[in-house]
């Protein structure tokens, strides 16, 4: 600093063109959005924190909760995390027919995942203990709800991904948006341990 | 269904009827006033054919500096709105006593109060901290655009879809009576039965959507976009404070989204979250939306900490003073800013030990504060200040903040505070950081890049009456509101007994009156100066003598920003291209490849609009049919993989040829 020279300490503009990668900023910018989800989640975690205990003289989760059934429900999203990336791998080997197939798998577990989830959800409130009898059940379904949702939108971008793989092929855009979802799916397979773990396996103990 | 049994649904309005449009005539003559002025506005813009120029232009752009600027404006017109519930609060409380009414019901006045706070913070100073951010951000980082550039349009719609939400409250049914944050139970159905809460839940989560993805958008673009050689330490101070705000609003918004989300599930569905039976808690909501209630202050003031950094480095034509220390000032500013939403509600009755740990929290925050003040004061040590409009703004900024820091240290002291809490003391406070920090940053700031963003300044005259009448105003305004606190005023009464007590609020809605002739001033400025635009003309594009990247390009900068990505060897990147004598390259030029316009913002915005409303109506067939529409425009956009365009050479030629002659002119 002291020595004030007047040369500069380099070329002050780059006179080349300056590539920047297409979509180079897609997956860090999916990866914050999915942090600024987690949150949401975080939230509704918390909430069933301060209210799963308050059963308001109703049903609490050893009433309610039939762990096998749960306990499908989790291997099926598990799977589909399992194929979601033979699906990634298919892609990486330019197999469009493959990655077609295995999307096509995952789709099958995403959507046995939500009618169990429906099923759960009818047989609750069939019994009475649906969102309103009490603040447990509140939380209760606002959580496992709000995952069921996004794997719904989940589900429907799997479709839409899908068609845009049929017109398109392995594009870098379409790769690009496959690793987003990619993301999207494990993420929701990751919160969903959670649910399993902190609603369904410590309600019961 | 918890709907109360004398408001009738139909199935095709859901609860609009006839009885929805307010029977008072302060509402019905500000209606007259608004379809007057909304009828004048949209003859004008047919006579001069200006339909297709603000489309193709303006609504559809993706170009940073245009969202940015219309995020500015959105602010601007929000800020009159919010102002004129300011007045009338003050004229209110300043003749309601010894048996007068004033002149507005309860009804009417608790709903004032809430759309003061809502507006001012979500539709006032958030725009117009992110339009600034959006504006500035990629010049100073050498970028061409944000990372997202369609997502950007989007949030801007977004945005203004929550305003025109709350706006529509006005004149179609009722605003929240809550208060600015709708703590059930009192924001529940059983006592708040009508639409005012449901425009406050879809006003807030329309526009809460379009922050939390312009957050995203811009941290990534401040991690992805910088220049080469930009390493984090080299960034702007005003880039750095605007990647921290946009940390906390990534991970702050997404909180207040759940909990409005309960909310309305507790409204609308019967749910137990907040309610006072069935083992709801209503506390909970208090401590969620202070989770992200407090960051949210961070959120507006820290990219101001970075106007006045670069205001200060400017006018005294030094590097400031401290810019590491100033980094991690904002850093830590922005993890403690996590720690202490507690302070909030001291009196919910958490013990000693919980109090303490947050009252200490809060106090530790004034540390780097107090850091930040002291780097601009030792910038200014021994320098040649150049009293200019912004600089003006600083120091007032110094003044006024420190003073508020002070009181809110005072509140951060749990025994106190179960003295002053919810009294005018706090209102004193809160007014005294975010007019004194916020809003004189704001000021400063849009004197500061007003040239940059159209070429000319503004007329200082005009501006230093503005600012007089504004810091005067602000002092007469909210002293007695301090002096108030301390006797014992609680907030948001609206009419009062002790005849004694009137004086002061005489005074406070006396300073009332001195704001807006600052206003009016400020508004007059923008008028002169764009009547005066020839005589106030900057060619050079650097009319300060600036030293960040901003000012390295014409004014207005062109789509594309920089013909040429510029490189860092140091803060301050300009400033060294001064004074190496580095100037712009000519060399070959090639095309520049752009993001294209699109106008799937505006669509889904309005989507998000009216599927809000007809939420807050109950007409569930137009919600569904709104939603699915959103859906579909969504997955439609995503068919559409064209989305970019290059700008040919033989333009960017004219274009940086125009530019040479331009600074030609100027002699630089």
């Amino acid at each position: 600093m002291s020595t004030a020279t007047q040369t500069a300490p380099g070329d002050f503009w780059e006179v080349e063109p300056h590539h920047h990668h297409e979509g180079a900023s897609t997956s860090i910018g999916f990866w914050i959005y999915l942090m600024s989800d987690c949150l949401m989640f975080a939230v509704l975690f918390a909430v069933f924190g301060v209210l799963g205990g308050s059963y308001a003289a109703g049903p609490g989760p050893k009433d309610l909760f039939d762990l096998e059934l749960v306990a499908l429900n989790t291997a099926f999203l598990l799977l589909s995390s399992i194929t979601y990336g033979f699906a990634m791998l298919a892609m990486v080997k330019e197999n469009t027919r493959g990655t077609l197939m295995w999307l096509g798998i995952t789709l099958v577990f995403g959507l046995l995942f939500l009618a169990v989830e429906i099923y759960e959800f009818q047989h609750l409130i069939h019994l009475g203990a649906g969102p309103q009898r009490s603040a447990f059940l509140s939380a209760f379904f606002a959580l496992v709800g709000t995952h069921g949702l996004h794997v719904a939108f989940g589900c429907l971008w799997l479709v839409t991904l899908m068609i845009q793989i049929r017109q398109r092929g392995l594009i870098p855009a379409n790769r690009r948006r496959l690793a987003c979802l990619s993301m999207f799916w494990h993420f929701l397979d990751v919160i969903w341990i959670g649910v399993f773990t902190f609603v369904y396996l410590l309600g019961m103990i | 269904m918890a709907v109360p049994s004398d408001i009738q649904t139909t199935f095709l309005l859901g609860r609009l009827d006839w009885n929805a449009i307010p029977q008072d005539p302060i509402v019905w003559a500000t209606g007259v006033v608004v379809a007057i002025g909304g009828a004048g506005l949209l003859w004008m813009l047919h006579k001069y054919r200006l339909w297709s120029y603000l489309w193709h232009e303006w609504f559809t752009t993706v170009d940073h500096k245009k969202i940015g600027i219309m995020y500015v404006v959105l602010a601007l017109v929000m800020f009159v709105r919010g102002f004129a519930d300011a007045i009338m609060m003050r004229l209110q409380q300043a003749i309601a006593f010894g048996g007068s009414e004033g002149y507005l019901n309860s009804h009417h006045y608790d709903q004032i109060f809430s759309a003061h706070g809502v507006i001012m913070i979500f539709f006032v100073a958030m725009p117009f901290v992110t339009g600034l951010m959006n504006y500035v951000v990629p010049l100073q980082i050498g970028a061409r655009d944000v990372s997202f550039p369609f997502l950007n349009n989007l949030s801007f719609w977004m945005t203004v879809g929550g305003a025109v939400l709350v706006m529509m409250s006005l004149f179609v049914g009722e605003f929240a009576q809550t208060g600015w944050l709708a703590f059930p139970p009192l924001s529940g159905i059983g006592y708040s039965p009508y639409v005012g809460v449901d425009y406050y839940i879809w006003g807030l989560q329309v526009a809460g959507v379009g922050t939390t993805l312009s957050g995203i958008n811009l941290l990534v673009t401040i991690i992805k976009m910088r220049a080469p050689g930009m390493t984090m330490m080299r960034m702007p101070i005003f880039t750095w404070t605007s990647l921290c705000t946009n940390i906390l609003i990534v991970a702050s918004f997404p909180v207040l989204t759940a909990t409005l989300v309960l909310l309305t599930l507790d409204r609308y569905v019967g749910t137990n979250f907040f309610t006072n039976d069935l083992g709801g808690n209503a506390m909970m909501y208090v401590n969620l939306i202070w989770i992200w209630g407090h960051p949210e202050v961070y959120i507006l003031i820290l990219p101001l900490f970075g106007v006045y950094s670069e205001v200060v480095a400017t006018f005294t034509g030094k590097r400031l003073f401290g810019y590491t220390s100033m980094v991690y000032a904002t850093v830590c500013i922005t993890i403690l800013s996590y720690l202490v939403w507690l302070h909030h509600f001291f009196t919910m009755g958490s013990g000693a030990s919980v109090n303490s740990f947050f009252g200490i929290t809060t106090m530790i925050i004034s540390v780097p504060t107090g850091a930040k003040i002291f780097n601009w004061l030792f910038t200014m040590y021994r320098s040649r200040i150049r009293f200019e409009l912004p600089m003006m703004w600083t120091i007032a900024f110094m003044l006024t903040f420190v003073i508020g820091g002070m009181t809110g240290v005072l509140l951060a002291v749990p025994p106190a505070d179960f003295v002053l809490h919810n009294s005018l003391f706090l209102v004193a406070h809160f007014h005294n950081v975010i007019i004194g920090g916020v809003l004189f940053g704001l000021f400063a700031a849009v004197y500061y890049w007003w040239p940059k963003a159209f070429g000319f300044r503004l007329d200082p005259w005009w501006g230093k009456v503005s600012f007089w009448f504004w810091v005067v105003g602000f002092w007469t305004a909210f002293a007695p509101l301090y002096i108030l606190g301390l006797m014992g005023v609680t907030r948001r009464v609206r009419v009062f007994d002790d005849p004694s007590l009137q004086i002061w609020f005489v005074i406070a809605a006396f300073g009332a009156v001195l704001i807006a002739i600052g206003i009016a001033a400020m508004f007059i400025q923008f008028g002169v100066s764009i009547a005066r635009r020839d005589q106030l003309r900057d060619e050079t594009g650097d009319p300060w003598d600036g030293r960040t990247l901003e000012w390295a390009t014409s004014s207005p900068p062109p789509a594309y920003n920089f013909a040429f990505t510029p490189v860092s060897h140091g803060l301050d990147t300009w400033w060294d291209m001064k004074r190496y004598g580095q100037t712009r390259p000519r060399a070959a030029y090639v095309p520049i490849h752009m993001p294209r316009n699109t106008g799937t913002g505006v669509i889904i915005a309005g989507l998000s609009t009216i599927c809000g409303f007809a939420l807050v109506w109950y007409i569930w067939w137009l919600a569904a049919l709104a939603f699915a529409g959103i859906v579909v425009a969504s997955i439609l956009h995503t068919f559409n993989y064209a989305r970019d365009y290059h700008i040919p050479a033989e333009e960017v030629r004219a274009t940086e040829d125009a530019r040479d002659r331009q600074l030609a002119s100027a002699g630089v």
